[in-house]
């Protein structure tokens, strides 16, 4: 289990997890980053930019 | 030459429709995808002689402009994107997007451009009213804002003269459309429109991204139609077409290119992914025959 960056609750990662990864804290809501897998490691996700979308 | 297709997926950040077109890849087999993050690539333009170990780059970063200029980047080296470079110029512009529309009879809202606001409120009472002011560059209904009168529009057209992008005084104005509560987005992948979902709201903004919900809707042969002309307008490929439902027939407002889907894969029935990766290895697999 590793430990939200935000509010230091549980995580766990998915199996099939890749870098770049956005996941949800499942305990404060936060989205996260996945930018290490070895060791795990979680940061805030970047916010919207203003050129983000479709 | 290995039989294996090696596909570069630009991203971002990897949201759930990348792990869902990782997935359809695998899936399917045959193809060796390399996740390339846009915010750790550096380019030497010059450089001609390098090569890419990629048979094709799949764009999918949620930033529009590291998207499209690293699709002009690798095009310049020979790569095929999808969607193509010129593509995504076109869709991520609402201005020349209307343009391709327009050029080539796609039934479209009414539009007006101006860049004073000055000339921009005497088009909006020109128009009349409720107007819909939009960025040219933009998504996800991000500062859209309706002007219900003529002190509304002078009041936004102020925020927006005030706001620090140049790109928020060219002004795009177009005629307020009834939709009903709903307005329905189609999924065209190469020739196909493969799914449709209607998107239902009580606010004027029916971007599921501002809480609409989905519903399936069946692709009509008139869907499919308006659908697939608006895709050829803009030069084709995996696009996701917004349109309105009026007495007069489908108005498309918009073409989608680096489009969102996961929330419509259980809507419509319709393996989404799949069928995206299958589209990129099946041009990619008659780019080797060529």
């Amino acid at each position: 289990m590793n430990a939200c960056p935000v509010c230091g609750g549980g995580i766990k990662l998915p199996t099939n997890a890749v870098l770049s990864e956005l996941l949800d804290c499942g305990e404060c809501s936060s989205e996260l980053e996945v930018i290490s897998l070895a060791p795990v490691r979680f940061v805030e996700a970047p916010l919207e930019a203003e050129d983000w979308g479709e | 030459m290995s039989n294996q297709l090696r596909v570069a997926l630009l991203h971002s950040v990897i949201r759930r429709e990348e792990k869902l077109l990782l997935d359809a890849f695998t899936r399917l087999g045959g193809v060796e995808v390399t996740c390339l993050d846009d915010r750790k690539l550096a380019f030497d333009p010059a450089s001609v002689a390098s090569t890419l170990p990629y048979d094709a780059v799949l764009a999918r970063s949620v930033s529009f402009s590291r998207g499209l200029y690293a699709r002009y980047l690798f095009e310049s080296r020979g790569l095929r994107c999808f969607n193509e470079a010129a593509v995504g110029a076109l869709c991520g512009d609402k201005l020349r997007m209307s343009l391709a529309l327009l050029e080539a009879g796609v039934p479209h809202p009414d539009l007006r451009i101006a860049f004073t606001e000055d000339s921009a409120l005497e088009a909006a009472n020109a128009m009349g009213y409720p107007v819909v002011m939009k960025p040219v560059v933009g998504s996800w209904g991000r500062l859209i804002a309706r002007a219900d009168d003529a002190d509304a529009a002078e009041s936004l057209l102020e925020h927006k003269a005030a706001l620090g992008n140049y790109q928020h005084q060219i002004y795009y104005l177009q005629r307020y459309v009834d939709k009903g509560g709903r307005d329905i987005r189609s999924f065209v992948v190469g020739g196909r429109c493969i799914a449709a979902i209607a998107r239902t709201s009580t606010h004027w903004r029916t971007n599921t991204a501002r809480g609409a919900t989905a519903s399936n809707c069946p692709v009509s042969d008139e869907l499919a139609s308006i659908s697939l002309q608006a895709a050829r307008a803009v030069g084709g490929g995996m696009l996701a077409i917004d349109l309105f439902e009026t007495d007069g027939g489908y108005l498309v407002n918009e073409v989608n290119d680096t489009m969102e889907f996961k929330n419509s894969i259980e809507t419509t029935g319709i393996d989404i992914p799949l069928a995206m990766a299958e589209h990129v290895v099946e041009e990619l697999r008659k780019r080797r025959a060529a």
